[in-house]
């Protein structure tokens, strides 16, 4: 068992002609990633990596019976192409695209709802459940198959927590990215429960950073409905006041959303909380009983 | 991105968003010149630089003669304007905004921004009008009025009515108010910006109301198309190395501690800081090199730290994935002959060929650099170097 994505996953790219997306395609069916078709407009009847290109999702769906996009098109075009996702039946957009103006993803994701499709990102590395599907940038390899469920806002950090996880002698479950930007899809009170769910997973990993309130909203919902073990860690603890670390969400403003705020009521959740991320894998061998 | 208050307010006035009139000076015979052509008999002489608490540092001050709004503006053009915003180093004043004067009744606050909760821009309103509003909302909260607009159907009259009765205004001023928020949504939504401050709002005798400051930040991923509020962008107002850092694809951050970092990944740079300070060191700065940590940003991202007189060691920790290591290694040593770095540097490199990584930089023989297992390791070997031991 995994959460949202696996093996039989039928996967389409949105923008899987231009470089990135012809890249990471096919690092993602090198690992086993059922990607059965791409769409970029004006090149439909071709065919790239071997699959089909269609000119709008909508034929895409229709052809191949793909649920998932995964989405490479570059900023400008990331709201178009979420809505003529959500439009076209699709019921999860995975974005990678970084560099999304948030006016376009408030649209875009209203729409998804709308439309019930769930988002993963934008800027993030993606979704990838070990051994079966990986569907994003992440490197495939790091994330070997187990029971412990990973939520991140950091790509890196990701695999930074996967690769201590795995020499600690466990592994992952599923791992998802979910973005460091102000607006994104899925978040941490979306992806608890399925976690909760999954048989498979037996403690979770939780990565945040400064910005926002996600965390927050994490531990309340943590405290009354979540039994498994959770370890988290919140990047940005030194980050100044008032400065963009790097992800467009990742911003002290008018002193709330720090990372003491959020450690504190992670931790009032019964969650284990590290203070350095060196810390993550360890702390996992203790909440498993190791 | 920000822009400064006369820019803020040339924008507002295309949007029938209601202002004192003014122009901008250079100089005081511009100065002089401005308040002419205002005429009247009352101005306000006001520093441009972005940050708030301008009036409290000696920043804008109020003339009653043309004689005296030269004189003020000599004072304040070329004046290093230290303010609770502008950290103890201060900012240079070089042009000052030449505003008539307005007969202030009652002072309120007017803000936007994004709200990460409700995914919707949000209004708020206090009574409050001239304070920091972070000191109202945590003093008084309940003195705050908000309301999310639905971007999907814009700013409706009610929520320009449930500011203004929670504003305590009189049923007749209650048009005015609401024909400026709904203008002032305009503004907001148009230029992409996520944040516009007015403090004061004020209102005047006869009822009208009028942006007498003005501050607005903007998305920096709409500034593509966004050319106006992009002619409006002035690079004295930030960080040289923060810029030039930019230029190369790098985000660098300048903080006060000594050990330089040297990160892929804004979330695992972020990290890499917290867990220098856990082993009892300060980092010197944010750097996320990006995805592609090749020889020559690697190269610049060495430049630009020891810019920084403070940095007594470098700490490079790299998660390779796509990027593999074994190439970061070589590019570290191809750095290292481009940038001369004379500073401990400790290198953590793991994931994709990590273990043929270490092989290149332990050949290399360089004296150092020095290799360390993994992050928690890293920072302690760098905690240490940067403290000589």
């Amino acid at each position: 068992m995994s959460i949202l994505v696996n093996k039989d996953t039928k996967v389409i790219v949105q923008g899987f002609t231009g470089k990135e997306g012809t890249f990471h395609a096919e690092q993602c069916m090198a690992y086993g990633t059922k990607i059965v078709g791409g769409v970029t407009p004006g090149k439909g009847g071709q065919e790239h990596l071997g699959q089909p290109v269609f000119n709008t999702v909508e034929e895409a769906v229709r052809a191949t019976g793909a649920t998932v996009s995964m989405i490479f098109v570059p900023p400008a075009f990331v709201s178009d192409a979420v809505m003529e996702a959500a439009d076209a039946g699709i019921e999860l957009a995975v974005i990678i695209t970084e560099g999304t103006p948030v006016k376009d993803m408030m649209y875009a994701k209203a729409y998804a709802v709308k439309k019930n499709m769930m988002i993963i990102g934008p800027n993030c590395p993606g979704i990838i459940t070990a051994d079966e599907c990986k569907i994003g940038i992440m490197p495939g390899f790091i994330f070997k198959k187990g029971n412990i469920g990973l939520i991140s806002k950091s790509g890196t950090l990701t695999y930074e927590s996967a690769n201590q996880v795995v020499k600690e002698g466990f592994g992952i479950t599923t791992a998802v990215g979910i973005g460091g930007d102000p607006i994104i899809g899925l978040s941490y009170k979306q992806l608890l429960p399925m976690f909760e769910a999954d048989p498979e997973t037996h403690a979770i990993v939780m990565i945040g950073e400064i910005g926002g309130d996600l965390e927050i909203q994490a531990a309340a919902y943590i405290k009354e409905h979540i039994t498994k073990p959770v370890v988290a860690f919140i990047a940005g603890q030194t980050a100044p006041a008032g400065k963009r670390m790097g992800h467009a969400g990742a911003i002290i403003s008018g002193g709330s959303g720090t990372a003491a705020e959020k450690m504190a009521a992670l931790e009032a959740a019964g969650v284990k909380v590290v203070v350095s991320p060196a810390d993550i894998g360890k702390a996992i061998s203790e909440v498993m009983g190791k | 991105m920000n822009i400064h208050e006369y820019q803020a307010k040339e924008l507002f006035k295309k949007y029938n968003v209601p202002t004192p009139r003014g122009h901008i000076a250079f100089t005081p015979d511009e100065a002089v010149k401005a308040a002419q052509e205002l005429g009247g008999d009352i101005w306000v002489v006001k520093a441009q630089i972005h940050a708030g608490g301008r009036g409290l540092g000696g920043g804008v001050k109020l003339a009653r003669s043309t004689a005296e709004v030269r004189e003020l503006a000599a004072q304040i053009l070329g004046m290093t304007l230290v303010t609770h915003q502008t950290g103890p180093e201060g900012k240079l004043v070089q042009k000052v905004y030449i505003e008539e004067g307005a007969d202030i009744k009652k002072e309120y606050y007017l803000g936007m921004l994004l709200d990460r909760a409700s995914e919707m821009p949000i209004m708020m309103a206090s009574t409050e009008g001239g304070m920091a509003i972070e000191d109202v909302a945590r003093d008084t909260p309940e003195k705050i009025i908000k309301v999310a607009i639905d971007p999907l159907t814009g700013f409706q009259g009610f929520h320009g009515r449930k500011l203004a009765f929670g504003l305590g205004l009189p049923v007749e001023e209650i048009g005015n108010f609401i024909k400026f928020a709904s203008a002032l949504y305009k503004v907001y939504m148009d230029h992409d910006a996520e944040m516009i401050e007015i403090n004061p709002l004020i209102k005047t005798g006869d009822g009208k109301f009028l942006a007498l400051d003005a501050k607005m930040g903007f998305d920096n991923n709409a500034l593509y198309r966004q050319s106006q509020v992009n002619e409006m962008r002035d690079l004295s107002e930030e960080e040289p190395t923060e810029i030039e850092a930019g230029k190369y694809g790098l985000s660098y951050i300048k903080l006060d501690g000594d050990v330089g970092c040297m990160v892929n990944g804004a979330g695992l740079a972020m990290g890499t800081m917290d867990t220098i300070n856990y082993e009892g060191g300060k980092p010197a700065n944010f750097l996320d090199v990006g995805g592609g940590a090749n020889a020559e940003t690697v190269a610049k991202g060495f430049e630009i730290i020891l810019k920084d007189p403070n940095v007594k060691a470098i700490f490079v920790n790299i998660f390779g994935g796509i990027v593999r290591c074994d190439r970061v290694a070589n590019g570290i040593l191809e750095a290292t002959k481009l940038t001369k770095v004379d500073v401990p540097v400790i290198v953590r490199l793991d994931g994709t060929n990590a273990e043929q990584a270490a092989d290149i930089l332990k050949n290399a023989g360089i004296a150092n650099i020095i290799a360390a297992t993994d992050l928690a390791d890293g920072a302690r070997k760098a905690v240490a170097a940067a403290k000589g031991e």
